[in-house]
């Protein structure tokens, strides 16, 4: 085990499949040469030759439906979109084909491709540098939505993404890129796709999130314990299709659940485990249902006071973990 | 034959202590007829009987508290028994009936009325009056036949949580102490009570069983101090006028009406005046409202023996001071007789107590839930006070004011008591009306 940041466990599952399956190729903007804008392919083209990690020209439309071919072909192309909200010309390709192409030839073509992309913010990336798009995808049968929190998840599930059939979009965060750091299995290590994950035991609220948003509830729950109460947190891992499972056992636990995300509040990843909540767990609950995120306001704007407001903070998760507990 | 029922005694009434029974099996009964007397929330009624005919039998004893609805006594109507021999859908719904020992329950109906009957058990949970119930609590309560009015709840506003119907259920009633801190060791409970009962106990004297109208009153005393965020207000008002007009007509009045002019009832009036100007007083908090009464129905305390009724002296705004006097009489009467009814006592709006009855010169008293002020009236004493630079001997009174700081803040308050204080101090033989 080695101590890696949550870019460098990335970098490192590329590298661990590429160098398992010649059929694995990374296509993207500035991936190659440059080593992509955050550094996450610094080096593979030069490890593995410039046809296995390639730069593609300024056309997300091209870069999916690339690798939608080839992924059709047989390969197993991981497509890198430079910014999260750059892949809306590649809707397309990803919603009408990619999602829907093993259903619409009856099985007989699928593609295993995978579509990683930066998200999030924090990082005064203003309006085109920190949104979350998640729920663009996250209602679209035949797609899988990944959003590790962790080092060591990330090279799990991206891993998994990979070896998985059928179209996989992988979000990063951004600012986890290089604010997280821990112990990560060298060499093959996978996570499940589709499980969610307990991140900490607790019985007095529960927390289920995501992405970075992990991270900052484990830094709240660990104020809170100071004031005597516990927090279980659940990281979702996978946002589509959700593990409704770990879901219900979580909030039947403590009757209690506060669901975060940094997107906005209106139409999020958290309406529907809300839904999920509210269908399946009626009867156990202990509070109303609690969202923290995002205001339903347009951008994340870029002058830092109006960023802090706007992003969820470990700050802001205490007060409401806090109010949840006393309800 | 019939069943006659626990009547509903108020609105916020679940249940109803049987304090004597009137009547015994084999008595004949009209319809109307008092049957029993019932405690409940301060109050004494008479439970009509809704049927003429024979008493057949007392199913609740004296001393019983029946929840509202539950069958306190059977009764044999005249020309009825024929209707009775059919199971009548009444009793398919009441289940307990069933299973009553009744004589007409068919050996069939009682198998079939089981299964029902634990379904029917689980599903009966006492829902303590305003709580918000979580639908956890509420489902756990029902599984575990729990009556969460014995549980204490940790959560926001006192609101039972999961947490807290589960230690209960895990530890049983006994330790339910209202643990202030958010979440304090297990054991600390225990062990706190233990030494409590091992120490040396003072030696114990005369016990007093808590029941009827002093368990009611007590606790709606813990209602009205744990729900109400009380503050409180003291003004000191020149009684001297008072007196003046008071001795004035004192004797008159007495040979005339045949009952006396009271102090107190030149302070209600004064009370039901100013609330006029201050309406706000004369509100209640109900949670996500505040509803300002339009009737001034002046709720007046009186001792009788070891009891405390309150009764009403209803739009007390529309009556002369004479009338104020008539019914603080009449209501005083009453209580010390024990013959206040629930209809004496219910409506009122504001309070107003007569602490100086008995010397008292200042108190904090407990606003009457839910009004949102109580006002005391404390003894009216000689005292030296300084006027223009000189000291003169003046009749002084302390008027306390209780209020529901929810709804009234200092201002308003203070603003509503000065105007009191004003129309104390401003009356005089030729201007203020007893009549």
């Amino acid at each position: 085990m080695a101590k890696m940041t949550y870019l460098q466990a990335i970098t490192d599952a590329l590298d661990y499949e590429m160098g398992k399956d010649e059929n694995v190729f990374i296509f993207g903007e500035d991936v190659g040469y440059k080593g992509g804008v955050f550094g996450v392919t610094v080096g593979l083209q030069e490890k593995y030759g410039k046809w296995r990690c390639l730069d593609s020209p300024l056309a997300e439309s091209n870069i999916v439906g690339m690798c939608l071919g080839a992924a059709m072909m047989g390969k197993r192309p991981v497509a890198e979109i430079q910014f999260a909200e750059y892949i809306l010309p590649a809707t397309n390709q990803i919603l009408n084909e990619a999602a829907k192409i093993r259903y619409r030839s009856n099985g007989d073509w699928n593609a295993p491709m995978v579509i990683r992309a930066p998200f999030g913010g924090g990082i005064h990336g203003a309006l085109y540098h920190s949104q979350s798009i998640e729920t663009i995808f996250a209602s679209t049968p035949g797609l899988k939505v990944v959003i590790p929190s962790s080092p060591a998840d990330a090279k799990g599930l991206l891993i998994s993404a990979i070896r998985d059939n059928d179209p996989v979009l992988f979000f990063e965060h951004k600012k986890a890129y290089r604010l997280l750091k821990e112990e990560v299995p060298e060499g093959e290590h996978t996570v499940e796709i589709g499980k969610a994950d307990v991140k900490r035991e607790g019985d007095d609220i529960t927390i289920i999130t995501y992405g970075l948003m992990v991270n900052y509830a484990l830094q709240a729950a660990e104020r809170l314990k100071e004031v005597g109460y516990e927090a279980e947190i659940v990281d979702l891992r996978t946002v589509y299709p959700l593990d409704k499972e770990t879901i219900i056992n979580a909030t039947k636990k403590t009757g209690k659940v506060l669901l975060v995300t940094e997107d906005n509040l209106e139409g999020s990843i958290m309406s529907e485990v809300s839904a999920i909540i509210g269908e399946n767990c009626l009867y156990d609950l202990d509070a109303p249902i609690m969202r923290l995120a995002g205001p339903d306001v347009p951008a994340m704007p870029y002058s830092p006071p109006m960023e802090d407001f706007f992003m969820v903070n470990p700050e802001k998760i205490y007060d409401k973990m806090k109010e949840l507990a006393e309800h | 034959m019939e069943e006659i029922k626990m009547p509903k005694l108020g609105e916020s009434v679940t249940e109803g202590t049987i304090e004597k029974w009137l009547v015994s099996p084999g008595d004949t009964v009209e319809e109307y007829d008092p049957i029993c007397e019932v405690i409940s929330d301060k109050v004494t009624a008479e439970v009509p009987s809704v049927f003429a005919g024979t008493i057949k039998e007392l199913i609740a004893q004296e001393g019983d508290t029946i929840e509202v609805g539950g069958v306190i006594c059977t009764i044999e109507t005249e020309g009825g028994s024929a209707s009775s021999e059919t199971p009548s859908v009444d009793k398919k719904e009441d289940v307990e009936s069933v299973a009553a020992p009744t004589k007409e329950a068919a050996v069939e109906e009682k198998s079939e009325g089981a299964s029902e009957e634990t379904k029917h058990v689980t599903q009966q949970v006492e829902k303590p009056e305003n709580a918000r119930i979580s639908p956890v609590v509420m489902r756990l309560a029902s599984e575990n036949n729990v009556d969460l009015n014995q549980v204490s709840g940790t959560g926001f506003e006192g609101r039972i949580t999961k947490k807290d119907i589960l230690k209960f259920i895990e530890e049983g009633p006994k330790s339910a102490p209202v643990q202030e801190e958010p979440k304090a060791p297990e054991t600390t409970t225990t062990e706190k009570a233990a030494p409590t009962q091992t120490a040396s106990a003072p030696s114990a004297g005369e016990e007093i069983p808590v029941a009827g109208v002093r368990k009611a009153i007590a606790a709606k005393m813990v209602q009205s101090s744990t729900e109400i965020p009380h503050a409180w207000l003291m003004m000191e008002v020149d009684a001297t006028n008072l007196v003046k007009v008071r001795t004035h007509h004192k004797e008159s009045f007495k040979k005339k009406e045949g009952f006396n002019l009271t102090f107190f009832s030149f302070f209600v009036k004064a009370v039901a005046e100013a609330v006029k100007e201050y309406p706000i007083m004369n509100s209640s908090w109900q949670g996500d409202k505040i509803i300002v009464n339009k009737d001034i129905n002046v709720s007046i305390a009186v001792a009788g023996d070891d009891k405390l009724y309150v009764p009403v002296i209803k739009n007390a705004d529309d009556l002369s001071i004479k009338g104020v006097a008539k019914q603080v009489s009449e209501l005083a009467n009453l209580g010390r007789n024990h013959k206040l009814t629930s209809a004496h006592m219910s409506g009122g709006t504001i309070t107003v107590n007569n602490t100086g009855a008995f010397g008292s010169i200042q108190s904090m008293g407990i606003i009457n839930h839910p009004q949102a002020a109580i006002l005391q009236v404390e003894s009216i004493v000689k005292r030296p006070v300084i006027i223009d630079g000189m000291i003169a001997q003046r009749d002084m009174v302390n008027l306390c004011l209780s209020i529901d700081h929810r709804i009234l803040d200092g201002l308003v308050a203070g603003n509503f008591l000065k105007l009191v204080k004003e129309k104390i101090e401003n009356m005089s033989i030729e201007s203020s009306s007893i009549y």
